[in-house]
């Protein structure tokens, strides 16, 4: 490690021009090495930075890059929130059965890897004499007929916070709440700092700790660029209601598999939306409201 | 600029030069950055599932070691505070090789934090606007990027500044210097406070969320940081030739007395909180002392960390044990130990166990994790050593200007910085 003449200012300064003309050297002649569209990845700006003609080039290149390697057209949509319109989730702890369909749709529409395989939603049996006791409840459960005598199941996904502590903590700003509601990840500007992980109270992050794999013929092509496209290794994902599909006025997966109708889905702005009547109508609760993360999404006992 | 390129030519000239135990060392050192490279590259061929972290325990060994360099690079530069209030004489000379442990250090700490992070290409993301996104105030980890780059730059500043114009036999610039190594002290402190504040502000893990994490961080690293250097500064006593009064050391060992009583104390007051309350929140405490449900990974370590660090307070505590060189740099040993375990494992890895939803995923460091880690604290100690290697002759006056060159480049030369 050679010092630097800090005594001599236009000596330091000389110093630091020949150092940054070497570095942008170095690292010049090692992108001129990549072919375009590395390089275009790799100064690939900010979601939020993107002008029109940017962000079509970006997805022009995406959508080329994903389709080529499916083997089928694969859409990357950019639609951004509505007005008027602020996403919020309900779930009927009295009718959910712990079937775990929910799980399994949500990777399918989203296509989480498989191998390592990643779950934006955990299920959590609980047992009926603690309640809702998450340092006693048991994500692994494994039976053949559910629901378990003496057990009850309690659904976990990102709770889209209001005041959501993931947020924060990103060093920069890889992650940030839609206007409707939705807690995003632009999986090009993620640094996998984990920063994120930490700081979610609910366990609803989750990191490509290798490169993701999903079967060419079970890929999803419909994607949205903040919700299901194809992740890259070594950045965090996490469920983002169904983007794709809440913002074309679909459910999202897990609310349309799910066998017993114990999860609503709606508009919290709209007085008459489903969701707004659970929590009109029902007693709720949310989950650690203790922490003042204030999620929009709420547990309630239907029966 | 003439005499500037004659100082790294020397310098590299000296980096040269070396004995038979030198160049094993080195030798050593290269030997760890190789163990290193070879975890690095299977890591980076096939992505962070090398190691053992998952969702569960999402930072870990890295991140651990990470914190306790953070530690070791802040409690080296305070040093300076007793040199500066006493004028000590020896304290002077210990106050540049502390400044050298701290870049040292801080390198280390820079490369841990690369090699956790998923996609290092895009780090240049942390840089602030318009080139990236800095996301200040209300990211932590963004500040502590800031404040450790300025930290690493400030002291870098500082002890090139001091070696140089001793190379060149005259006495530093008290004008330049002097706000600088000032400034350091409360940079010392701030680059380990906001390294805290990382894990102290999650509300999502209790283990962390106290407000005593912050001081407790300060404690132990004035333990750990002091231990190197009384050992550093034995090494070269021995084999520099270097002037190093016993009394210097004594007073070191004494403050790091002060410092692990307030460490064992405040860990203490924690203790008694977890227990006495025994809410929910205990159980992560429980996962370190006892386990949980029969999974007690981290158990013995825990223990061993608290053995030791009661073990080096009384070492350090009791004026015989100190003044013998043989007990002196036991308890430094045993510091280290007790440091090291306590920030390095018993600190991160608790915070994650159990998770959030209340699993328990047992996490032990993967060899992968094993060697990129030796490979980092390789690469560290290999500056570390060249860096001393140039210092130590300046300040002995074996290694310095020819008054020849110094006479055409018209330098006045200090008689008394001259040894």
């Amino acid at each position: 490690m050679e010092p630097d003449p800090r005594d001599d200012p236009s000596e330091s300064s000389r110093r630091q021009f020949l150092k940054a003309v070497g570095v942008a050297a170095s690292a010049g002649a090692f992108l001129a090495g990549c072919d375009e569209a590395t390089r275009e990845a790799f100064f690939q700006k900010h979601f939020k930075e993107l002008d029109k003609d940017e962000l079509a080039k970006v997805i022009a290149r995406l959508e080329k890059d994903y389709s080529a390697k499916a083997g089928k057209p694969v859409t990357v949509d950019t639609t951004p929130a509505m007005d008027g319109v602020l996403f919020g989730y309900a779930l009927d702890l009295s009718r959910c059965i712990g079937c775990r369909r929910c799980v399994y749709a949500c990777v399918k529409e989203n296509n989480q890897s498989r191998d390592p395989q990643i779950h934006w939603i955990t299920v959590l049996e609980m047992k009926k004499e603690r309640g809702v006791d998450i340092f006693e409840s048991d994500p692994y459960y494994d039976s053949k007929e559910v629901p378990r005598p003496g057990h009850f199941y309690m659904p976990v996904q990102c709770q889209q916070c209001q005041n959501p502590p993931c947020v924060k903590t990103c060093p920069v700003q890889a992650t940030w709440q839609e206007p409707d509601g939705i807690v995003v990840v632009d999986y090009n500007w993620c640094i996998g700092c984990r920063c994120c992980m930490s700081a979610c109270p609910y366990g609803a992050r989750h990191f490509n700790w290798a490169d993701p794999s999903v079967p060419i013929d079970e890929l999803n092509p419909v994607t949205h660029y903040l919700g299901n496209r194809p992740r890259p290794r070594g950045v965090v994902e996490k469920c983002t209601f169904c983007v794709q599909r809440s913002r074309h006025g679909k459910y999202p997966a897990c609310v349309e598999i799910c066998p017993v109708g114990a999860r609503k889905f709606g508009n919290l702005l709209d007085p008459a939306s489903e969701v707004r009547e659970v929590i009109g109508g029902k007693r709720v609760f949310i989950l650690k409201e203790e922490l003042n993360t204030r999620p929009k999404f709420f547990y309630f006992y239907g029966v | 600029m003439r005499l500037f390129i004659d100082f790294l030519l020397g310098s590299a000239k000296q980096m040269l030069k070396g004995n038979r135990s030198y160049w094993g060392w080195v030798a050593f050192l290269l030997a760890c950055i190789a163990v290193g490279l070879v975890g690095y590259a299977s890591q980076a061929g096939s992505g962070l599932i090398v190691t053992s972290m998952r969702d569960q325990v999402s930072w870990a060994f890295y991140i651990g070691n990470f914190t306790f360099l953070v530690g070791v690079a802040a409690a080296a530069v305070v040093l300076v505070i007793p040199a500066y209030i006493y004028q000590w004489k020896p304290i002077k000379e210990i106050v540049i090789i502390g400044e050298l442990l701290a870049v040292s250090a801080i390198t280390m700490c820079l490369l841990l934090v690369m090699t956790d992070v998923g996609r290092p290409e895009r780090a240049w993301h942390m840089a602030p606007w318009p080139i990236g996104r800095w996301n200040a105030p209300s990211s932590l980890l963004a500040w502590d990027a800031l404040v450790l780059n300025l930290y690493f730059l400030l002291n870098f500043a500082i002890v090139t500044h001091l070696l140089f114009r001793a190379f060149t036999k005259r006495d530093y610039s008290h004008r330049f210097a002097t706000p600088l190594i000032l400034f350091s002290i409360p940079a010392a402190v701030s680059i380990h406070t906001v390294t805290a504040f990382l894990y102290n502000g999650l509300s999502a893990r209790p283990y962390w969320n106290s407000a005593i994490l912050a001081p407790r961080f300060l404690a132990s690293a004035f333990c750990s940081g002091p231990a190197i250097i009384l050992v550093v500064l034995q090494v070269l006593r021995r084999y520099a030739n270097l002037e190093i009064k016993n009394e210097a050391i004594w007073k070191i060992a004494e403050l790091m007395a002060y410092a692990m009583f307030l460490n064992l104390f405040l860990f203490g007051a924690e203790i008694f909180r977890e227990y006495y309350s025994a809410t929910e929140h205990l159980v992560f405490t429980q996962y370190v002392f006892t386990g949980v449900h029969g999974h007690d990974t981290l158990v013995p370590y825990a223990w061993a960390s608290l053995f030791c660090s009661v073990a080096a307070f009384i070492i350090f505590l009791v004026p015989k044990t100190r003044r013998n060189f043989v007990t002196l740099n036991f308890g430094a040993f045993l510091i280290y130990c007790g440091v090291y375990i306590e920030k390095g494992i018993a600190l991160v890895i608790p915070g994650f166990t159990p998770s959030t939803l209340g699993e328990i995923y047992e996490y032990f460091p993967s060899r992968t994790e094993v060697m990129v880690t030796i490979g980092v604290y390789g690469a560290g100690f290999l500056m570390f050593t060249l860096m001393l290697k140039v210092a130590i002759p300046i300040i002995n006056g074996s290694f310095h200007l020819d008054s020849r060159r110094a006479a055409e480049a018209g330098i006045v030369q200090d008689a008394a910085t001259s040894h």
